[in-house]
């Protein structure tokens, strides 16, 4: 079996990734056309806003951020003092989708998700994909994402990436595009929740006159779902929620789904394994956990396993999940079909697996591995992105028309020393929302992550987690640098 | 549930508690010092207090020598004393943040607000001072009670939470009887009675048990009756005979196979307190009796920690 080495970053802090696409053509408005006049379905939210004095939205906006900070909405920022968790700017202009934007996101997110998980399910198994030579075989097995630790084990109802978040990017004619699967341990979903319960909150007539979908069920939905695939034979089984603890910047999220879900979070000194599978430590003794949520990375989930210096894990935990004792969500080694280098196969894998045609477009991704995609790529540096992959977003990648020569030359020195870490892809323009900015409302880049749940059934609820470049022009919707979210309304009619 | 959980829920309620029995305390010194006295007997009765706290040598390892306001600085404010009001808020916060999701949302949003205003206050010292900053502390940690009873499932993280609650009153109304015995008996020697009423009468009024006090016993002030209605009357909230039938109680909830010694303990220590004698208690001497209860609650609570909150790795 091949093997690499490679160290990939934490991706705790994966919702603050910059996205990667710069605008070189007017975006497309989510409220407005072209004409100005309101797009049909902004159409009673901008009837509303234009009479709305503008003390009472300063005043509400005001209310909004003194909830967040009492509830404590907030990641931790390491080194800060002591209590000084972070907000993420919340803006109370939603973004709005109407019912037809949402039937087509819906069917493609769910065509999706199954064609990844078929496709997790075919690499650790028979690997017939590569075989088929649909996607080079090096580029799987010698992947540092890729668990050879996985092979040939069963999972309950056959599904790894239980919990799914996947980035989606609207571009200049109002199409989509998906910008990344996020397979691993998706965060944000707490801020979908608590973004709807603000803005109802706040402003309770909205919801009164539009009809919304709702997307408070989404715990259910996933402690259905976890429940659903516990080993087999287990009838009432007990789920826990793992979280590297209370540092972790995504802590906030851990305590709030568990709390959603009434089950226990725990960390990795509260559970041990024994012969007979997992146990955590009560005020009662011992006792069985049959379902792990985990929002610990692979890397750090059993020192006996993988890093051995990992305090977040538990001793053991591998060969319990070998063993078929505990369910893990999502699965060890679902990093494989969300690395950079694979995206590319997406469509492909739909068109094997599923044997239909993509429902939502990958952004056209250059494979640099390719020699004719690398000429291509090398002599188009300054129009294109070029992003690193096995590794979180963000981490060595070149945004061309935003970089300067002297940037350009060095990437390309890179890139040609080692060509297989790199795709490319051209410059797509990012739509806008309006948003309240200090000048007023102003247009910023946005993008969407909706939260694709599998278990019997593959759900999305309507909805996700909309985030918003609040710099002018700015792509970069990581929250040390001015990033917020919306809320994110899905019509029903 | 789990132990780390019910430990933190535990120490949570401890330290919210220990606020408010510090401010209690400051507040009776505050009003001591509104009163005509010589300076010798009110530092007399800061020594008492920083004794029966136990923290005397920390305190003069800071400060050196003692004065009054350094010494209430000390327990209000001092973020290097791990005991003071503020630390102790501080503590509770974090011990919530742990679980917060085995706690209900109200609980936390009130914990969270009430170190959030205190950040407010700390920076502004003219905040952080005097009888309107005690006043905030007993407000916060009255509503903190109200919305852990009004809010919490009554389940086995409930029981952990009020078994910090009242080993931690047990505590620190033990420590203020010793406080105010060893006072009360320097102040006897020199022969001024009222003014050793006079004490005792602050006392009361700092726990607001004063027309308590009146209520039940339509008398004036005296050591021997005020020890019987705050170590032996089991219906004043803050006695110990209250706060040991609360603790037996809750550990008769939780008790699991390890748990034995620590029961027998506990309803041994409520036994006594609800058939004991006051005469017999004074004959003892108070502050006897209140060193004594101190260790055994001590020794409790030590008890409960190791049955329940922090088992050993063995499973």
């Amino acid at each position: 079996m091949l093997a690499c080495s490679e160290q990939v970053p934490s991706r705790d802090s994966e919702l603050l990734d910059p996205l990667s696409i710069v605008v070189t053509q007017p975006p497309y408005d989510e409220m407005r056309l072209p004409d100005g006049s309101q797009r049909e379905h902004y159409r009673r939210y901008a009837e509303w806003l234009a009479v709305q004095p503008p003390s009472r939205i300063a005043q509400r906006r005001a209310e909004a951020d003194s909830l967040f900070h009492r509830l404590g909405i907030t990641f931790a920022v390491h080194g800060a003092d002591e209590g000084s968790e972070r907000l993420i700017p919340f803006d109370i202009l939603p973004r709005i989708l109407p019912a037809s934007d949402w039937a087509v996101l819906e069917s493609g997110l769910k065509q999706r998700i199954r064609a990844l998980n078929m496709f997790l399910f075919d690499v650790y198994s028979d690997q017939d994909i590569l075989r088929a030579g649909l996607i080079p075989a090096d580029a799987v097995l010698c992947n540092s994402q890729y668990r050879p630790e996985m092979q040939g084990i069963q999972l309950p109802g056959g599904i790894y990436a239980h919990i799914a978040g996947i980035d989606v990017v609207r571009a200049g004619a109002g199409e989509f595009y998906v910008l990344e699967d996020n397979l691993r341990v998706p965060s944000g979903v707490s801020y979908m929740l608590e973004n709807r319960k603000m803005m109802m909150r706040l402003f309770p007539e909205l919801f009164a006159s539009h009809s919304i979908a709702p997307v408070e069920h989404y715990p259910d939905v996933l402690l259905n779902n976890l429940t659903s695939v516990a080993p087999l034979g287990i009838l009432d089984p007990t789920v826990v929620l793992l979280t590297p603890g209370a540092s972790n910047s995504a802590y906030f999220e851990h305590a709030f789904l568990a709390q959603q879900m009434g089950i226990e979070l725990v960390e990795g000194q509260d559970l041990f394994v024994s012969d007979d599978g997992l146990f955590k430590r009560t005020t009662r003794g011992p006792q069985r956990v049959d379902v792990i949520y985990r929002r610990v990375d692979d890397d750090f989930l059993d020192p006996l396993a993988f890093r051995s210096d990992s305090m977040l894990g538990v001793p053991g935990l591998l060969s319990a999940y070998r063993a078929g004792r505990v369910t893990i969500a999502n699965a060890i080694g679902t990093g494989i079909a969300d690395d950079k280098s694979i995206y590319p196969y997406v469509p492909a894998m739909i068109r094997f697996y599923l044997d239909e045609e993509p429902i939502l477009s990958n952004v056209p991704t250059r494979i640099l591995r390719n020699p004719d995609d690398l000429a291509y790529t090398l002599d188009h540096l300054s129009e294109l992105v070029v992003k690193e992959v096995h590794g979180a977003g963000g981490y060595g990648m070149l945004v061309g028309p935003a970089s300067s020569q002297a940037e350009i030359e060095e990437f390309r020195h890179r890139i040609i020393a080692d060509p297989h870490r790199y795709i490319a892809q051209p410059t797509l323009a990012l739509s806008t929302c309006p948003t309240f900015v200090e000048s007023g409302i102003a247009p910023r880049h946005i993008d969407l992550r909706p939260y694709v749940l599998s278990g019997r059934d593959v759900t999305v609820v309507p909805g996700g987690l909309t985030r918003v470049a609040l710099r002018e022009g700015s792509l970069v919707v990581n929250s040390s640098q001015g990033g917020g979210t919306k809320d994110t309304w899905v019509l029903e009619s | 549930m789990l132990s780390r959980t019910a430990d933190h829920l535990y120490w949570m309620s401890r330290h919210s508690e220990r606020a408010e029995s510090l401010a209690r305390l400051l507040d009776m010194h505050y009003r001591h010092s509104l009163l005509p006295h010589d300076t010798g007997h009110l530092d007399q009765d800061w020594l008492s207090t920083l004794n029966a706290l136990g923290v005397m040598d920390d305190y003069l390892a800071r400060y050196q020598r003692f004065e009054t306001g350094t010494a209430f600085q000390y327990l209000a404010t001092d973020r290097d004393n791990p005991g003071s009001i503020v630390s102790c808020l501080w503590s509770a916060r974090e011990n919530a943040r742990a679980v917060r999701g085995a706690m209900t949302a109200e609980m936390w949003e009130t914990i969270n607000t009430t170190w959030l205003d205190l950040k407010g206050r700390v920076a502004n010292p003219d905040d952080a001072t005097g009888a309107d900053f005690l006043d905030w502390v007993r407000y916060r940690t009255h509503l903190w009670r109200g919305v852990t009873l009004g809010t919490m499932l009554r389940d086995e993280a409930f029981r952990f939470t009020r078994l910090g609650t009242f080993i931690e009153t047990a505590d620190a109304t033990a420590r203020m009887i010793l406080g105010r015995a060893g006072c009360a008996l320097s102040v006897a020697s020199t022969g001024s009675m009222a003014a050793d009423a006079y004490a005792w009468t602050l006392l009361l009024r700092s726990i607001a048990a004063f027309e308590v006090y009146r209520k039940v016993y339509r008398d004036t002030v005296t050591a021997a009756k005020v020890t019987e209605l705050l170590v032996l009357r089991r219906d004043v909230p803050r006695s110990l005979h209250r706060c040991m039938e609360e603790i037996d109680e809750a550990l008769q909830d939780v008790a699991n196979t390890r748990s034995h010694e620590t029961q027998r303990r506990a309803g041994e220590m409520r036994a006594q307190l609800r058939f004991g004698r006051l005469d017999q208690l004074l004959e003892t001497g108070i502050d006897q009796y209140a060193r004594s209860f101190i260790s055994r609650i001590g020794d409790l609570g030590e008890r409960i920690s190791a049955d329940f909150l922090v088992p050993g790795s063995g499973e």
